[in-house]
């Protein structure tokens, strides 16, 4: 770039020029050529393990072993999928139905809290706000012995019988979201809900709810791509909670997998299949939705 | 402005529900955990005094040669990981910030990772980081001997060194380092085009302009990105499991230690003195980062 | 100190109980005049007891899971007032099933039966106060007259028996490659360790890399305690649980000596990896030889391997004339929800009917022993053979000679050595955890 001429013409229109270049042409042509060929690596390196689980999936469970990972099949059968999804199909149900709750639940919650932690404080939110974030870092092994007993003390209450599995997880990761979605609502919040409209309601005679509702709501989209996003997500790809809270009648597709993976006699192109059916949901939410996920991170839920 | 106390109830109403569903499910069992860690627990048929009780539970556990060993193994873990996913964000948020075409579709692959649980992606890793070298190699050291790569071979995770275990932050860098190009790429979307100009008009090189004017700018990113890997590290329990299965020496680590003891060696009071010695470090790290935020917050407002 | 006292003593007298090498001190089966459970006296309704059975295993894949089928059918058939409900987890060898039920009795939920690997494993359950003994249901089974007495040994502790044993297993076996040991000019099945290592060397010398496979952790444990029997004598090894061998000996440094030097003929192994990774590697030819349970034949077999033509089998070499036993075996929870229901499945389970399903499709033999040996497989008649005549020893790797926290402390000093190679600090990690559960 000829800097020295840019410097010169500092407010001079033609500069601009140079930064309205057309995608992929800034740069020298070297700096271009290395640009793309480190994109291109690291997207190689990205894609690989996939690659394996691809092709192992497609191959016939007799002749796999770990030492013919990386070759192609030498002929193409769905057997192994068809496996997966016959093992997976119930559990695959129950996540779906437990991530989908939880994230429409936490979300809600945290689009309240939010709302009044960014624009309705009251005296101490500073406090409780922060108290709540801690709970977003707290290693879940923590609670995990207690959790495990109370939820089984409510369960065997009279008529609580039914409180057992996917339901004892939507109230755990709805109750777990919370934080983090107070975070990001709050976040986004404040910087997309100018003081000004608020003051203006209030002078309209609006209560908080008619505020919340007419004011806050219509704008939360963004917020809610995110947050439901990251809910679903972390719900549908927990472990941990499943493994304490869950058996293999009422637990959910991570379970069910690990099951798979972890048989006497393994099938590989059954467990990889397997693999790929349970992360199907998180990877169409990834590459439908994931620009919006961006985006939503980038109209000010990071700060 | 000041507001009238008629003002704030209603937002004190409308966040209590989940004042009280976080006071019981974090603090109430944080508390429950810490006083069952404090226990003296014998066996109820042979009346063996499986933990003395009080802090000597602790200094229990802290003086265990294979307490100590995990916790090693989890710093490891945890420097690598957090620098990994740091380096690989950035780095992949540098490249795709400004003008390449087709950019949504690197970001949406490089993010990709991300969407697989840590058990599923444990499955194929196991696979990958296989110790075979030479003629046993697969996985990795198979990919490496064929590009001729064959002196790079080695055990990963349990290759015979005591930093073994910097290699089970290979996959979980795979998994996050998406997440972290993410904040780093909104980060760099909230930085006006001016500056930039500015710079570049200013004569500023393209490395300065990265170096003293974009990069300074991200530093809070970067902090929380730091924060946000660094406790997960130090939870990760997932991913360890799926591959190197539950007891193994070479991948232990406090979280999966605890599994150990309250299962395989039935002592749940032990287990609860090991998550309560976890949720410390974690909060040694947090509490000063929430505090900050909170503070420079208030300046602010 | 009285505490401590109370607990040697407890554990050493079952141990000793366990692992006596005949069983005449043992006192018989119901003697206890506290406890109420006698014989004949067990209520029984024809039909089942009725409601939902939740029975707990970890037999979810492979022909372990054919052997639960099997028995369910018949279950079905014999009870049909009750429903079976399967609790079934999967992976290493029980290890996560362990982990889930340990998490379910903590929080006083039992299932109403659980499988439990028959011997030490279940003292930590008992210890716990978790399980009931089941002196009626074996009393009604036949008792002693079914059960061969050094079985029944194993799984009493204090005079009562807490479990009713569904199959055994044999741990001491190899499986080798036909066409990998013909190459390499071998005809003869190895006296001893060492003529076994130089056959290695034969196998390596024909461009097989790694003759022995291993595979994760527990596979490498079970090969430790097939060393430890070669080298200790059947006699020296049962003494290491009781306290009369001490595991800081010399015979126990030559064995740890001699299985430093057999991992030098094996593949590197990965933690995680379960068992049927190091047998695949015989039946492919990457390896001669694979120290494996009997359930290692079903792997064979489904792979479509002839005996003889593709692969053969022998005790490991040393361990000729004893029988490194385990056995699965099911258990009455305290507070189980459905006892009656769980009676009729433990009933089904001890039957000669349901014994001989079971072990058919599992391929493991009959702990009873009046069922017909020639209704099994070549391999299984051989096994019930060895059954009857053989020194009986327990398993380390599948709890039959040490509990589970033993047997963890065990598992972790192996993996360790196996990344450090340092046989002293073996030896006192073994010697360590030996102190801990025995002194």
């Amino acid at each position: 770039m000829a800097t020295s001429t840019a410097t010169a013409t500092r407010e001079a229109i033609p500069v601009r020029v140079t930064t309205g270049q057309a995608p992929g042409t800034e740069g020298t042509m070297t700096g271009r050529v290395i640009r793309y060929a480190l994109i291109i690596l690291f997207l190689v390196m990205v894609l690989m393990p996939l690659y394996v689980l691809i092709v192992t999936s497609f191959k016939h469970s007799a002749n796999v072993t770990a030492s013919e990972a990386w070759s192609l099949p030498r002929s193409l059968t769905i057997d192994g999928w068809q496996a997966a999804w016959k093992s997976l199909a119930p559990p695959l149900g129950r996540s779906l139905i437990m991530a989908v709750i939880a994230a429409i639940l936490s979300s809600i919650l945290g689009s309240l809290n939010g709302f009044v932690f960014a624009r309705w404080r009251f005296p101490g939110a500073t406090t409780i706000f922060t108290l709540f974030l801690f709970g977003m870092f707290i290693p879940y092994q923590a609670i995990m012995i207690p959790l495990q007993g109370m939820l089984i003390d409510v369960q065997s209450q009279p008529g609580m019988g039914w409180f057992d599995g996917i339901w004892k997880l939507i109230v755990v990761h709805t109750i777990f979201g919370i934080p983090i979605c107070t975070l990001i609502f709050r976040n986004y919040y404040a910087t997309a809900l100018p003081n000004e409209i608020l003051e203006a309601a209030k002078v309209d005679g609006a209560g908080m709810l008619r505020t919340y509702t007419s004011i806050v709501l219509p704008i939360s989209a963004p917020g809610f791509v995110v947050t439901m996003i990251w809910q679903f997500t972390s719900a549908w790809n927990d472990f941990l909670f499943a493994l304490f809270l869950t058996n293999r009648n009422n637990g959910p597709v991570t379970y069910a997998l690990n099951e798979l993976a972890g048989g006497q006699n393994p099938n590989y192109p059954q467990i990889m299949a397997g693999v790929l059916v349970a992360s199907l949901p998180t990877l169409l939410v990834y590459i439908l939705l994931g620009r919006y996920f961006i985006g939503g991170l980038m109209s000010g839920s990071v700060k | 402005m000041r507001k009238r106390a008629k003002d704030r109830l209603p937002g004190f109403l409308l966040v209590l529900p989940s004042i009280i569903l976080i006071a019981i499910f974090v603090y109430w069992l944080i508390y429950r955990n810490v006083a069952t860690s404090l226990d003296q627990t014998v066996t109820r048929a042979t009346k063996r005094v499986l933990n003395p009780g009080g802090l000597a539970n602790y200094s229990k556990l802290l003086g265990d040669g294979e307490y100590q060993h995990a916790l090693f193994n989890l710093l490891v873990l945890t420097v690598v990981f957090v620098a990994g996913t740091m380096f690989f964000g950035l780095l992949w948020a540098v490249l795709l910030e400004k003008g390449v075409k087709g950019e949504g579709f690197f970001r949406s692959v490089y993010l990709l990772p991300m969407a697989i649980s840590f058990i599923a992606a444990g499955v194929v890793w196991r696979w990958l980081l296989s110790p075979g070298v030479g003629e046993q190699a697969v996985g990795l050291n198979q990919l490496l001997a064929m590009m001729g790569l064959e002196r790079f071979q080695n055990g990963w995770w349990q290759s015979p060194t005591q930093f073994s275990m910097a290699a089970m932050a290979i996959p979980a860098i795979w998994q996050l380092s998406g997440y972290v190009m993410a904040l780093f790429l909104a980060g760099f979307r909230g930085i006006s085009e001016d500056q930039r100009e500015a710079a570049r008009i200013d004569g500023a090189s393209e490395w300065q302009l990265y170096r003293h004017v974009l990069f300074p700018q991200l530093s809070p990113i970067a902090l929380s990105a730091l924060i946000i890997i660094g406790h997960m590290s130090m939870k990760m329990f997932d991913l360890i499991y799926a591959i190197a299965g539950q007891n193994s020496y070479k991948a232990s680590v406090p979280a999966t230690l605890m599994w150990t003891q309250l299962f395989a060696q039935n002592n749940p009071t032990a287990a609860a003195v090991n998550a309560t010695i976890l949720l410390v470090l974690v909060a040694i790290v947090v509490v000063p980062y929430l505090i900050y935020t909170s503070k420079s917050e208030k300046g602010t407002h | 100190m009285r505490k401590r006292t109370i607990t040697s003593a407890v554990t050493a007298g079952a141990v000793a109980v366990a692992l006596a090498a005949c069983g005449s001190s043992t006192p018989a089966p119901g003697d206890n005049a506290a406890e109420p459970t006698t014989g004949a006296a067990m209520e029984t309704t024809a039909g089942g007891a009725g409601g939902d059975v939740g029975v707990f295993t970890w037999w979810a894949a492979g022909s372990e899971k054919k052997g639960l089928d099997a028995l369910v059918k018949l279950f079905k058939e014999k009870y049909p007032n009750d429903t079976f409900v399967n609790l079934a987890v999967a992976g290493g060898a029980g290890a996560n099933a362990k982990a889930k039920l340990a998490a379910d009795l903590q929080n006083n939920q039992p299932p109403d039966s659980f499988q439990g690997h028959a011997g030490a494993e279940l003292l930590d359950y008992i210890d716990a106060d978790q399980i009931e003994p089941v002196n009626d249901v074996i009393d009604a089974l036949g008792g002693d007259s079914v059960f061969p007495q050094k079985l029944l040994d194993r799984l009493t502790v204090d005079g009562k028996i807490y479990s009713v044993p569904s199959n055994i297993h044999r741990a001491n076996v190899v499986w080798a490659n036909t066409a990998v040991l013909k190459k390499a000019g071998i005809n003869e099945v190895p006296k001893d360790l060492n003529a076994w290592m130089a056959d290695m060397d034969k196998v390596k010398a024909t461009g097989v890399a790694t003759p022995l496979s291993v595979s994760g952790t527990w596979t490498q444990v079970q090969l430790f305690e097939n060393v430890l029997i070669a080298d200790l004598g059947a006699e020296g090894y049962s003494g290491l649980f009781d306290g009369t061998t001490a595991w800081d000996s010399d015979e126990v440094k030559q064995a740890v000596a001699d299985y430093k030097k057999l991992l030098t003929y094996a593949n590197t192994a990965s933690d995680g990896d379960d068992w049927p990774v190091a047998t695949d590697m015989v039946i492919a030819g990457k390896a001669a030889y694979n120290v494996m349970g009997d359930w290692a034949l079903a792997e064979f077999t489904e792979k479509g391997k002839k005996e003889k033509e593709d692969f053969t089998y022998f005790p490991t070499p040393g361990t000729d004339g004893v029988f490194d036993f385990l056995a699965d075996s099911f258990t009455l929870p305290k507070g189980a929800k459905n006892p009656g229901g769980a009676k009729d499945w433990l009933m089904l389970v001890g039957s000669a009917e349901g014994q001989k399903a079971f072990n058919l499709a599992k391929g493991s033999i009959p702990a009873r022993t009046d069922v017909p040996a020639s209704d099994f497989p070549p391999y299984q008649q051989s096994a019930m053979e060895a059954f009857k005549t053989n020194e009986i020893v327990s398993s380390i790797a599948h709890g039959a000679a040490v509990s589970l926290a033993w047997n963890t402390d065990i598992s972790t000093a192996i993996s360790k050595f196996y990344s450090t190679r340092d046989d002293a600090t073996l030896v006192s990690d073994l010697t360590a955890a030996a102190k801990k559960y025995t002194s």
